[in-house]
């Protein structure tokens, strides 16, 4: 600690961390070495590929094992788009599509309730900051599996008010998904100049509608994409409050189908994690495209 | 994971000359929305779910119903939950920590470190039931891993009969490996903002004073860094410790609190005394805060050398 201690006094000026690419402080940089970088993310890598992998290969399966021969076919791909077999999937595309609708719901949700209430508080109450990210951050603190407990009763009233359909799960859905939603858009209005971009254009004779339309949501537009597709992903991989409310999803409805047809379960598991995988690595490019750049806009400024 | 709003405009700016009293009055209304929306499906939802546990069947307050924590199954539910998520954490730190080590120097922005980082998201966020069908397939009776140890002539292998019990993979112990599966992508994710803030001087003026880069991991950034590195471990306890997909996938009887709580919602296993599910939803609650308080705690430590 004292070391550390020491260190600090010695930089106490102000530094970027950025050492310039390509000079050669490798022989003493805190970083590690090639060999030793490689030797620790090739091992991890490929041990976290083992799952990945043996999921596909259980995909491909023909029958057992016979003589210690495994056979492979993709008739189990086939199988899915086969009208033949509609029946038997019936109850999983009628998951899929559930799902789908509470995703557009959930969006719905952060678009209309989450992003205009923190971008009200971004301009006009500036005080409840703290307050809107505390409550957007309380759903990671408690376990769903806690929230299903006081879902069960709350949905009852909302049964008794629109019905059970799958649909409804979407509020109780858009909580969960707060906390990350919430952070793509703070992050956003935090490197956006709001309140200066929006008393710029009222001075120049914009509207309040114009300002949110035109200047305030173009310039969130990164953030607020973000915040939906992490959405998306949360969404379809929800499985807590389904099950509890006996709703068919996506991923109850894979635990079901796991039953009749484990090839089935495990394609659509893979498709949906390559799907998520996608989705975020879009928002890692979106991401990592230009708000690095406005950071570092601001530090010269 | 450690998003910081930095302060923007002083509050004068916003609550400009221009807006008058009547104006501001139904500015006030747009924040009602969203508020009534959270009161309603979060607020009262934990409410119930926590208070509920203090009621018994005719409606009427109670502590009686607590005697449940002192139920045999109950106690070891707990126990196993928590050895679980202790060992998962720990691991998972210790790896994860390793990890974002070799991402150390790395481009942020890089391809490598966006592949890592959206790997990492998914199996951390969104795995749970997904999760649990790459395990099966992996060492379960018919995983791959499992059929290819017998067929080497392991007909009984630690995947397929572990400790006498049948297979692994279906047993409390057995969620370590599936757990370990989203806890390290979980480290990766909430260390590596940590990682990030060495600074490269501090490396350069160790290695000035003539330290090795044995004694500036020992001396300087092992120190530094330890705040941020236990803050995770909480995290990855309490992430463990609430994880409820996975298991429910796999185990299909109780075992640890999130699946005890289910047992009590479908079949009210008999414990005795009535809302034995909110009496669980409390004990969870209760750990969770404390995990949380910690954790606060410590990340205000370790923000001091991220800035």
């Amino acid at each position: 600690m004292t070391a550390a201690a020491a260190v600090q006094t010695i930089t106490s000026e102000p530094v970027v961390n950025r050492r310039p690419r390509g000079v050669g402080s490798r022989g003493f940089a805190a970083e590690p070495g090639k060999v030793t970088r490689w030797i620790i993310l090739g091992v991890v890598g490929i041990v976290f590929l083992i799952p990945i992998l043996a999921m596909i290969e259980f995909s491909l399966r023909l029958g057992q094992r016979i003589d210690g021969v495994q056979k492979y076919t993709f008739s189990h791909y086939t199988a899915v788009f086969d009208p033949a077999n509609s029946a038997g999937y019936e109850n999983l595309f009628q998951g899929i599509t559930n799902s789908l609708g509470i995703c557009l719901l959930t969006v719905a949700i952060v678009l209309v309730l989450l992003l205009p209430t923190m971008i009200l508080v971004e301009l006009k109450y500036p005080k409840l900051r703290a307050l809107l990210e505390f409550v957007c951050i309380i759903p990671v603190t408690i376990p769903s599996i806690v929230l299903v407990v006081g879902f069960v009763p709350v949905y009852s009233v909302v049964a008794s008010i629109f019905g059970s359909y799958p649909w409804t799960m979407a509020f109780a859905v858009g909580i969960i998904v707060l906390p990350y939603a919430y952070r793509p858009i703070a992050a956003n209005l935090a490197a956006v100049e709001v309140i200066i971009l929006s008393e710029a254009s009222r001075s120049l004779g914009a509207g309040w509608g114009s300002v949110l339309w035109r200047v305030i949501l173009p310039n969130l537009r990164r953030g607020i994409l973000s915040s939906c597709f992490i959405t998306i992903a949360v969404v379809l991989g929800e499985y807590t409050i389904a099950s509890f409310l006996s709703q068919n999803t996506f991923q109850t409805a894979l635990i079901l189908v796991q039953h009749t047809d484990p090839y089935v379960a495990v394609i659509f598991a893979l498709l949906a994690l390559i799907l998520a995988f996608v989705l975020l690595l879009i928002i890692g490019r979106i991401g990592s495209a230009s708000p690095g750049g406005f950071r570092r806009k601001r530090r010269s400024a | 994971m450690t998003t910081v709003a930095t302060p923007l405009a002083p509050a004068d700016t916003a609550s400009g000359a221009g807006a008058n009293p009547r104006r501001r009055s139904v500015v006030w209304l747009g924040l009602v929305p969203f508020a009534a929306y959270v009161v309603l499906f979060l607020a009262i939802p934990a409410i119930l779910a926590v208070g509920s546990g203090f009621f018994d069947n005719a409606g009427a307050f109670t502590f009686a119903n607590l005697a449940a924590f002192a139920n045999p199954n109950i106690l070891q539910s707990f126990v196993s939950s928590i050895w679980i998520s202790a060992l998962t954490a720990l691991l998972g730190a210790v790896i994860g920590a390793l990890v974002c080590f070799a991402l150390l120097g790395t481009r942020p922005d890089g391809f490598l470190r966006t592949i890592v980082d959206s790997a990492s998201s998914v199996l951390a966020q969104f795995g749970g039931v997904m999760l649990a069908f790459a395990f099966t397939a992996t060492i379960g009776t018919q995983g791959f891993i499992t059929t290819s140890l017998v067929h080497l002539g392991l007909a009984d292998n630690i995947f397929n009969s572990f400790d006498n019990k049948g297979t692994w993979i279906y047993q409390v112990s057995g969620l370590v490996i599936p757990y370990l599966y989203f806890q390290v992508p979980l480290m990766v994710l909430t260390f590596m903002p940590a990682m990030q803030g060495l600074k490269t001087t501090w490396a350069e003026a160790s290695a000035t004073l003539g330290g090795s880069r044995f004694t500036y991991w020992t001396r300087i950034g092992m120190p530094i860094l330890a705040p941020a590195f236990f803050g995770s471990l909480i995290l990855l306890f309490a992430n463990s410790f609430s994880s409820y997909a996975t298991a429910a996938a796999l185990i299909s009887q109780g075992g640890i609190i999130p699946l005890a709580i289910r047992q009590q919602l479908t079949s009210e296993t008999v414990v005795g005394v009535a809302n034995v599910a909110g009496v669980l939803a409390l004990g969870m609650v209760v750990v969770m805060i404390v995990l949380m308080t910690a954790y606060s705690a410590l990340q205000r430590r370790a923000s001091r050398w991220q800035r």
